[in-house]
């Protein structure tokens, strides 16, 4: 199947925001091209053990599902309404106020309506209702109630595979609706008749058996890394190792896959590597523990377990004494809000000190895994790096706050300290659409790939647009992130809405500006080009 | 309009049942089964509900963060958006249960110049805070049919909110403000299309029902005057549990009465315990320290997982062969 062809940023843009005729109960979901994302292959659901694996599309009439699908979907739902109260509360209390109605950038960018996350939550909250209450048993459609059929499932797999879990509409509500939790109560639900997107259950399967999403192989790891560190060396004059799978190291390093297998990430990865190598640190990644991302957390719990396991388990085996964590999005709300409580208690690491500073990161004393923007920020506080941000002076750096860092762990300032630490020229996008009001790359969740695409330029918009604003206001020429499926989506995003713009890492712009023992003249930045302030004069 | 017709019709149906039930002289029913039973119903529901509710664990720690972590001791933190701390998350609780927080953030987003602009939009927090601070005040100043003598407070609060005299009796700005409070809530529902395609019939019917309490009240107290005397007397007979049929106490009472009998016995089963739920939501009571203190999930249970054993033994000869080091040679 070919991806579809998608319209040009004109047609896009014009966007109607009235409802249709009909309610929204009878309105039909149409699969259409570029809005959706193909199914798991029967291989990845076997090597998980994943249930009712076949092959099959969204668009064939018969979606192969057992026998008794909806005794199986109610009864887990049944299960899921025991098991959390967020699912339970979230299900019975929204007043339909409106307030996260447009909050939503999947609304904004395609104008229907089952967007909305109010309405997006009514589609499972409708049959909640026809099965869960007393009202919907017996008044039916007159309170909202309305029938599990098979259009209503289909009709959940448009719209919860059109949810990136970024959590935006739940800063708005005022019960903190968040429908990002009813989004995965729905995936779970799916994922019991076997109703999943191979974007998801393929790199689940690969990381399950080689540890990182890609399916690199030990060896495979070791010589990207390696490949790295010759381009640091070809860069910078300076060797960097790289030590893996070492026993008796102090830390333990895991990064997103991302990081070290494509642009632009790896040269993101390159920055890890000179920083770490700069200040001496005693450290080794793992090939174990390849990833830090976990694209359980786009399925369900139990998968977000099974993934992130390897994690402590690694740190155990090698005997280190924390976790350092590379830039990445999801990796961190699986590590903030997950881990300890899946997997912990890490009694066997030390809280974590920083080795060079002696700084204690407190708030991580008992999860024992430090985000690098946090290690990095307290390095330059403390004077230990040598910084010459004028390396930068070709960049017009803006930076977006990542869904998951923003509203599932509140890293705002570390990363804005480095980089006003490592640039000469920052400039914020309008504050509506940062912070805690960021506004998603339109990927997440798994969605970031090719035959999803039109729907991901369209929920990838608005953050677009206000990448634009700056782009014209002060000429910014490069989009900051710390996450990996941020380097990969939002380079799609800047190259159809608004070209001219790069992605970086906040570690490739420390990288550049940091000012190593024993380099070599630099003439060039990581990805090569020439330093200086060239390329601001073409954008300007 | 096919959801706000059915919810007017429900209103009607309230209505005449009222004034059959007076004109059939089951004022006995009206006046004291019926206000006892809803009470009963409200009591148990609202009980029941939240129960049920606790009942259901917290699993993980899930707290929407809207401000800066607590993390290196120099960085500004924000402990009202991002609590670390059970007084950060009380007070982080005061602002969204008093003065509705997380609705202040609200704007309104649209096409301007081929881009998406987000206008401040208060409008919604301002008649919603309006209605329900209105709604409370009113709810304590009726404490004063239920008290003999009449608390000191209770007179106060009632001589602050009638404070202008407007007209006579005086007009209580309450009373006002929540009609005003109401009126722009259900003019936005039955009138932008967005709010009117998510409506449910229960949606409207809530916004009525409460309209319907308010209105029989200012028609009491300025129109159709009751006999407070009555109507105190019947207040003082259901809470020392003697009470009695009142004689013409007037149809707009009934009316008013058994409005705010079936607002009480739907309660429970709608919308309206929203009341209850703001106080349990996991993305706001919880404190972000979840990398500072371990959360328990009591049904974790242990899961398949791909050991470091059996990667290496898949990998083994790989990984020699790349020069890391094994477990097992
Ligand atoms: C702890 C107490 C309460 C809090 C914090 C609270 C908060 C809110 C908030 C934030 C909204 C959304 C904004 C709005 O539409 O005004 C809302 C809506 C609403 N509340 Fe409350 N509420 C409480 C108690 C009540 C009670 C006791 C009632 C009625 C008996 C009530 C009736 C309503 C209604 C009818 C709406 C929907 C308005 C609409 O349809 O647009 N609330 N509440
Ligand atoms: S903001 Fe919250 S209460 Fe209002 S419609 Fe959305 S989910 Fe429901
Ligand atoms: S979590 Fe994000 S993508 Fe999902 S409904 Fe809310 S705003 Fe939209």
């Amino acid at each position: 199947m070919a991806a579809a062809k998608i319209p040009k940023p004109e047609e896009l843009i014009a966007l109607r925001y009235e409802p249709p005729e009909t309610p929204w109960m009878e309105t039909p979901t149409v699969f259409r091209p570029g809005t959706w994302s193909y199914t798991g292959t029967p291989k990845s659901l076997a090597t998980l053990g994943l249930p009712n694996s076949r092959a099959w599309q969204p668009t064939d009439e018969d979606w192969k599902l057992p026998e008794n699908w909806k005794q199986i979907i109610l009864e887990g739902m049944a299960e899921r309404l025991e098991k959390y109260r967020s699912f339970r509360l979230f299900m019975d209390i929204c007043v339909r106020c409106g307030a996260c109605a447009d909050k939503c950038h999947f609304y904004i960018g395609s104008g229907d309506p089952k967007n909305m996350p109010v309405l997006r939550a009514e589609l499972l909250r409708s049959v909640y209702r026809r099965y869960f209450t007393q009202s919907g048993k017996r008044l039916g459609r007159l309170v909202g109630a309305r029938d599990l059929t098979i259009d209503v499932l289909k009709e959940w797999f448009y719209y919860f595979y059109q949810c990136t879990e970024c959590r935006r509409c739940s800063v708005f509500c005022p019960y903190g609706i968040d429908q990002a939790e009813i989004t995965m109560m729905g995936r779970e639900l799916l994922n019991l008749v076997g109703c999943n997107i191979n974007w998801v259950t393929e790199p689940m399967a690969n990381c399950f058996r080689t540890g990182n999403h890609l399916g690199i192989q030990p060896g495979g790891v070791k010589d990207m890394l390696e490949f790295l560190a010759d381009d640091v060396a070809d860069r910078t004059g300076v060797k960097v190792d790289v030590p893996l799978n070492r026993k008796g190291a102090e830390i333990l390093v895991v990064v997103p896959s991302g990081d070290y297998f494509a642009d632009p990430g790896t040269y993101t990865c390159m920055g890890y590597l000179m920083l770490l190598h700069e200040i001496g640190l005693d450290f080794t990644f793992s090939t174990y523990a390849s990833e830090g991302g976990n694209f359980g957390l786009f399925t369900s719990h139990e998968m977000i377990k099974r993934l992130n396991a390897k994690i402590y388990a690694e740190a155990k085996r090698l005997g280190v004494k924390w976790i350092l964590g590379g830039e990445c999005g999801h990796m961190w709300r699986v590590i903030n809000q997950y881990m300890d409580t899946m997997n912990g208690p890490a009694d066997f690491l030390e809280e974590p000190v920083s080795p060079i500073t002696g700084t204690r990161f407190d708030n991580s004393r008992s999860t024992k895994m430090v985000h690098i923007a946090e290690f990095t920020a307290d390095l330059i506080r403390n004077g230990k790096l040598k910084l010459d941000p004028s390396r930068n002076d070709a960049y017009r750096v803006t930076f977006h706050d990542s869904c998951n860092p923003a509203r599932a762990m509140g890293l705002f300032e570390e990363p804005r300290y480095i980089i006003n630490n490592v640039c000469n020229h920052f400039h914020e996008m309008a504050e509506d659409t940062i912070r805690e009001k960021t506004l998603c790359c339109g990927s997440g969740a798994g969605l970031g790939n090719e035959e999803n695409e039109e729907m991901r330029m369209r929920g990838g918009m608005p953050r677009a647009m206000a990448v634009k604003q700056v782009k014209e206001k002060y000429g910014v020429n490069r989009l900051a992130c710390m996450c990996a499926i941020d380097r990969a989506a939002l380079t799609a995003l800047m190259d159809y809405w608004v070209p001219g713009v790069a992605v970086v890492g906040v570690h490739e712009l420390l990288a550049n500006a940091l000012v190593m023992k024993g380099e070599k003249e630099r003439t060039t930045d990581l990805r090569g080009e020439p330093l200086g302030g060239m390329a601001v004069d073409e954008a300007l | 309009m096919k959801n706000l017709g059915i919810s007017l019709f429900a209103i009607a149906v309230l209505v005449t049942v009222s004034v059959g039930a007076t004109s059939a002289g089951w004022s006995g029913l009206l006046t004291i089964v019926i206000p006892y039973a809803a009470l009963a119903v409200f009591l148990i529901g609202f009980v029941t509900r939240v129960f049920r509710w606790t009942k259901s664990p917290v699993p993980f720690r899930i707290p929407a963060t809207c401000g800066q972590q607590a993390s290196l001791p120099w960085i500004r933190r924000n402990p009202l958006d991002c609590p670390s701390s059970l007084a950060g998350v009380i007070g982080r609780m005061f602002m969204e249960v008093f003065l509705f927080r997380s609705l202040f953030r609200n704007t309104e987003m649209e096409i301007a110049g081929q881009r998406p602009v987000y206008g401040s939009a208060k409008w919604l927090w301002f008649f919603g805070l309006l209605f329900h601070w209105s709604l409370l005040i009113i709810v304590v100043r009726h404490l004063r049919f239920f008290l003999e003598p009449i608390a000191a407070w209770v007179n106060t609060l009632a001589a602050i909110d009638g404070f202008f005299e407007i007209g006579s009796p005086t007009l209580y700005l309450t009373d006002a403000a929540l009609l005003a409070g109401l009126t722009f809530l259900f003019f936005r529902r039955a009138v932008a299309p967005r709010l009117r395609y998510i409506s449910l019939v229960t949606d409207y019917f809530a916004l009525l029902l409460i309209m319907g309490v308010a209105t029989t009240g200012l028609l009491m107290r300025h129109f159709f005057p009751a006999d407070l005397l009555a109507v105190k007397n019947l207040a003082l007979g259901w809470v020392t549990f003697a009470p009695t049929i009142p004689k013409g106490v007037g149809p707009v009472f009934s009316i008013h009465l058994l409005f705010v009998c079936a607002l009480l016995a739907w309660f429970p089963f709608s919308k309206l315990m929203h009341m209850g739920g703001v106080f349990l939501s996991p993305t706001r009571n919880l404190a972000n320290d979840n990398r500072m203190n371990r959360h328990v999930n009591p049904w974790n249970a242990p899961v398949k997982v791909h050991t470091y054993e059996e990667y290496e033994d898949e990998f083994r000869d790989k990984m020699k062969l790349a020069g890391l080091p094994l477990e097992k040679e």
